[in-house]
């Protein structure tokens, strides 16, 4: 599970993060949502161990990502917003570097990686350079990736972004199959997904949280019934 | 230990993925044979040893090794995933490490891929073969104090060219550093003593006994603690600026 605790980060005079505390517990997903600039990724990157916080502390599986961070890393599983990767490598050669960095061998390696490619439905491009794919197999290597160790923790900076809507509905489908005893967070803008899959959703704007809430209560918050019209409200203060 | 084999793996691996590995080697033997054989005189000098073939090496490497170095974690930061990178259970220092040894074993298959011109000595003559293979060493030694100079350079820029242009500057000036051009120039700002520090710290000093075979340990020090500098600092800037 995650502790935060008064997290904050500034980037000069700019303050990207300010006096975030939430803790997540397995079981949950939780959704991250926010306009573009609100912090959504500066905050998954400072859970990741990427960005340093300015002050605050995340625990991450009861290891500190500042004091023990391979011990918090080794329980993570990443995807970066864009999906970045080794274009020169294909999917084959790249899972395997993951492999060896997660330390997975023998039968459970095989297995990991013919479940990751089975579910990701990567069979078809596996020898071709990353590079040379499109975007959404792109964003499933990423995710397949992210997920090969089967990690506690899975923090997914919008992994829907660029899909088509069949694809999204597969990567929701299959963040809903491992969600159970998992730590999961995801950000994104679309709305739709937080009502299709998070247990809970939080909205930050300008580095704040401005509600934590389920995604039913969230729309009760609201006149509206459409979570469109509801995170307008919110994002943009008319709701407290 | 093994994530450092792991990040070295793939990224040798990554060279020969790409032209990258082949337009290298390429050059890197046409040139380093035609230094040898027009500038060196390597024939004409009728002695059976291979000078003329080390003599240019600090020059041909001020050139390619900064090419080879520029992209190291330059190009980690332009595509982003240097995130990814650092957000694996993977230490710093073991990813620099790592990094730095692909690239240093890669320039030394180059280096070995001159083995002809090693063949030919020792067909037209009786060279000493001891001295060749120390010369070889002493060169090896010094491509890995230009690695880590570009390596670090390489680090705190996104853009490759820049690391480039730099490494180079910087190569030069240690390349340089024990010769009049750069002594002159420091010899009327500071004192005398200083000006004797940066002359020992001269790449062609060093590289000049161990390029005649004799393999002077203090030398081997000189390299072995400037490419351990340089990966310190490199270490400290990726930790400084993987987020910029």
């Amino acid at each position: 599970m995650i502790k935060i605790k008064n997290l904050s980060k500034k980037f000069g005079h700019l303050t990207a993060v300010e006096d975030v505390s939430f803790d997540v517990q397995p079981g949950e997903v939780l959704g991250f949502l926010g306009p573009n600039g609100a912090g959504k990724s500066t905050t998954m990157k400072m859970i990741t161990g990427f960005l340093a916080p300015t002050t605050g502390s995340i625990e991450v599986c009861g290891f500190d990502v500042s004091e023990k961070p391979i011990e918090a890393k080794k329980r993570i599983g990443y995807l970066p917003e864009g999906a970045p990767s080794y274009g020169e490598m294909t999917p084959v050669q790249y899972l395997e570097f993951i492999a060896q960095v997660r330390q997975l061998t023998g039968q459970n390696k095989i297995d990991r990686n013919k479940e990751v490619i089975q579910r990701l439905h990567l069979d078809k491009v596996l020898n071709q350079t990353i590079d040379t794919l499109s975007k959404g197999f792109k964003r499933r290597v990423g995710l397949a990736q992210a997920i090969l160790h089967d990690p506690d923790v899975l923090v997914l900076d919008e992994p829907t972004d660029g899909l088509d809507p069949n694809q999204k509905f597969e990567v929701r489908e299959l963040i809903k199959s491992i969600a159970p005893n998992k730590v999961i967070i995801i950000s994104t803008h679309i709305l739709s997904e937080v009502d299709a899959i998070c247990s809970r959703a939080i909205i930050i704007a300008d580095g704040k949280v401005l509600v934590d809430d389920t995604p039913e209560g969230l729309r009760n918050k609201s006149s509206s019934d459409k979570m469109d019209d509801i995170f307008r409200e919110i994002t943009s203060g008319h709701i407290s | 230990m093994k994530n450092i084999i792991t990040i070295f793996k793939r990224e040798l691996g990554s060279y020969f993925a790409t032209p990258v590995a082949y337009v290298f080697i390429v050059i890197f033997l046409i040139m380093s044979g035609a230094m040898s054989f027009y500038l060196g005189n390597l024939y004409e000098r009728g002695q059976a040893d291979l000078s003329p073939f080390f003599q240019y090496h600090p020059w041909l490497y001020l050139f390619l090794v900064p090419a080879i170095a520029m992209r190291l974690w330059a190009e980690e930061r332009k595509s982003g995933t240097i995130e990814l990178l650092m957000t694996l259970p993977i230490s710093v220092g073991q990813s620099v490490i790592g990094k730095f040894l692909a690239a240093w074993v890669f320039i030394g298959i180059a280096l070995i891929l001159t083995f002809p011109i090693w063949i030919t000595i020792n067909y037209l003559g009786d060279p000493d073969n001891g001295v060749i293979l120390a010369a070889y060493l002493g060169s090896f030694l010094m491509a890995g104090g230009f690695l880590a100079i570009g390596s670090c350079i390489s680090a705190m820029t996104k853009n490759q060219v820049i690391a480039f242009i730099i490494t180079v500057v910087i190569c030069f000036l240690f390349l340089l550093a024990g010769s009049p051009l750069v002594l002159n120039f420091f010899k009327a700002l500071i004192p005398q003593n200083i000006v004797d520090a940066i002359s020992s710290l001269s790449f062609l000093t060093h590289y000049a006994s161990l390029a005649k075979g004799v393999i002077d340990i203090r030398d081997v020090i000189y390299f072995v603690s400037l490419i351990g500098f340089w990966l310190y600092a490199n270490t400290i800037i990726v930790e400084m600026k993987k987020a910029d």
